[in-house]
């Protein structure tokens, strides 16, 4: 019998849109913006497609919101190193200190949207600083405890609302501003830290991730960066919080939820780690699914269970990876 | 050199430094001092404190007691990162690059340290985007060729050799006054070794100060002007590299160890 084996070659065009001979043809160009644009446009309009579906329009806000979470992790795992399982963390209080400056302080919502986003990033990264030197899972526990520390906090002091949450934020002018507001947001930061983390900066995250003591023995501080890239992180978990607490206009102690910790590193199972994009794929299908899902109750966890053991034993690169490859070589058999 | 200089300052010097691990001493009151321009060597057994000693003076692990000062500047305790900012660079032993990164990437990092942008004088201003170029040039002055696909391959997949150097050039790129070499030479066959000394001669006459601990006596002489030697933490002789070797304790430390 003879031999055969799998041989994977570049596709030609991918080979010509190498470098600066991208822009000669507009298939060429075509070839390399199409995957982008897609996802532009599918993003764009699908408060449209969903026009008819005005519950699924409230699946789309909540994806988008995955997706950043996603993203904030992504990044922080792959590209730092830092594995961090603060999902609800960040949104709790990117939620609550929305809620703060929109309800007690009476800011409008344009105003306490963007003050939570940095006033919360900025107290998350302040509260993961004495943990930054822990590696590996010490960092990923720390990042768990925090969500359900405040939980209790607030329980037991009966402080922001206690069990009850702090009611009455603002709602968004109308509809398309609720929804275009985060799907702008989500694509703004998923092309912005695909461009950032190629930047020599990024490199420097990478290279904390890859070999944090050469970077000490070349002047830079770990501990600075570090910091810089929870900040982000942080950024985009507390938009996300803050974004949330406005569109359910209260926020509560289920912001703080283990979902917004697990959901999200799954959907970056799924999407294919290190990708970025990966994050937002993985949301797209893991957020709807378990909209479908709903009706099986507590059931839809084992039919989640079964789906995430698949994906990791048969495709466990992630769904972006795989599909870059095959839109940019394609395969044959040859003998061996 | 060495004596003759024995007038000016030194650029580095250390007092009486000593740390132990637990029950084991593994560094007794070691004090030394190397000028401006200087190769010196620091050699002995394995297992003899020479890495612990580089680590203590980079501040990558804490002095138990003793004093550092570079150019008279005591360092003693400062953090690894401002130590290197302050211009004193260090291989590592166990080699381990930004391996996911491409060879010339791996140096954008220092390239982009404070240090290095404050430094500056690059070839083509070493301006944001021209980091790129001034990274193959360091290469290409290292010893990869610049037409070759070498420079672009990805660290892990380098050899032994290319990445020996890389672990250099990642030093150089900082622009540093001291360079810290923890066994460069070894894994390297004699010819690589042969490709290096160049190197060592081409950083020496730029006016880097180099301090290369080394078990391959015979190409260290080579190229340095004094030599250090340590046995179990402790300094047992110090001065030209042919009275070291000849000195009665050196002898018997590498005895039967080493082929000296
Ligand atoms: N981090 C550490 N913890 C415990 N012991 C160590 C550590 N680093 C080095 N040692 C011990 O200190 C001694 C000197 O080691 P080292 O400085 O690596 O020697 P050399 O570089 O001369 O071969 C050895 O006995 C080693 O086992
Ligand atoms: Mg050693």
């Amino acid at each position: 019998m003879e031999m055969m084996r799998r041989e994977r070659i570049d596709r030609g065009i991918k080979v010509r849109t190498e470098g600066i001979y991208a822009i000669s043809s507009i298939r060429e160009v075509l070839y390399l913006l199409g995957p982008r644009l897609i996802l532009i446009v599918g993003m764009i309009s699908l408060p449209f497609i969903l026009e008819l579906a005005p519950y699924w329009k409230r699946v789309v806000n909540i994806m988008c919101v995955y997706s950043l979470i996603a993203l904030s992790f992504d990044f922080l795992a792959n590209y730092v190193g830092l594995v961090c399982l603060g999902g609800a963390f960040f949104v709790g209080i990117g939620g609550y200190i929305a809620a703060i400056f929109n309800v007690y302080l009476s800011f409008p919502i344009y105003v306490s949207i963007p003050l939570a986003t940095i006033c919360g990033a900025i107290f998350c990264t302040l509260m993961l600083l004495p943990c930054l030197p822990l590696r590996g899972v010490y960092f990923a526990i720390v990042t768990l405890m925090y969500p359900l520390f405040f939980t209790r906090v607030i329980e037991a002091l009966n402080i922001l609302g206690g069990t009850n949450g702090i009611t009455g934020l603002s709602s968004f002018p109308n509809q398309y501003v609720e929804e275009y507001t985060i799907i702008i947001v989500t694509l703004l930061f998923l092309f912005g830290m695909r461009r950032f983390v190629t930047q020599d900066i990024g490199l420097v995250l990478r290279g904390v991730k890859d070999n944090d003591q050469a970077v000490r023995a070349s002047g830079i501080s770990i501990a600075y960066m570090k910091s810089l890239a929870v900040f982000i992180a942080s950024v985009m978990g507390c938009f996300a919080g803050a974004y949330i607490a406005h569109l359910y206009m209260w926020s509560g102690i289920s912001l703080f939820a283990l979902d917004f910790s697990i959901i999200p590193i799954a959907s970056v199972v799924i999407g294919g780690g290190g990708t970025l994009v990966g994050a937002i794929i993985g949301s797209v299908i893991l957020v709807p699914l378990s909209e479908i899902l709903r009706a099986f109750g507590t059931f839809r966890i084992v039919i989640y269970c079964i789906i995430l053991t698949l994906v990791i034993v048969f495709k466990s690169e992630g769904l972006m990876i795989y599909l870059q490859r095959k839109y940019h070589q394609f395969e044959r058999w040859v003998k061996v | 050199m060495g004596e003759g200089m024995s007038g000016d300052i030194p650029i580095l010097s250390t007092k009486g430094i000593s740390k132990s691990f637990g029950g084991l001493q593994a560094l007794i009151d070691v004090s030394f001092e190397v000028y401006r321009g200087e190769v010196f060597g620091i050699i002995g057994p394995n297992g003899s404190g020479k890495t612990t000693l580089i680590n203590c003076i980079t501040g990558f692990i804490k002095i138990d007691s003793g004093t550092v000062y570079f150019k008279e500047k005591n360092i003693t305790g400062w953090k690894a990162h401002k130590i290197a900012h302050e211009g004193i660079a260090r291989t590592f032993q166990i080699m381990r690059p930004y391996y996911s990164l491409p060879a010339y990437k791996n140096l954008i990092i220092p390239l982009w340290s404070p240090r290095a942008r404050k430094i500056g004088g690059w070839r083509g201003g070493g301006k944001h985007g021209d980091r790129d170029t001034v990274a193959v040039d360091i290469l290409e002055e290292i010893g990869f060729e610049r037409d070759s696909k070498v420079p672009y391959k990805i660290a892990s997949t380098l050899p032994t050799g290319y990445q020996k150097r890389l672990e250099l050039a990642r030093c150089i790129a900082v622009r540093p006054e001291i360079i810290f070499c923890d066994e460069v030479f070894s894994g390297l066959s004699m010819s690589e070794i042969a490709g290096m000394l160049p190197l060592i001669e081409k950083m020496k006459s730029d006016g880097i100060t180099l301090i290369m601990i080394e078990h391959r006596l015979r190409e260290l002489f080579r190229v340095a002007d004094r030599v250090m030697a340590l046995n179990f933490g402790e300094k047992i002789a110090e001065g030209e590299p042919f009275v070291v070797i000849e000195d009665k304790r050196v002898k018997e430390a590498y005895l039967g160890t080493e082929e000296v």
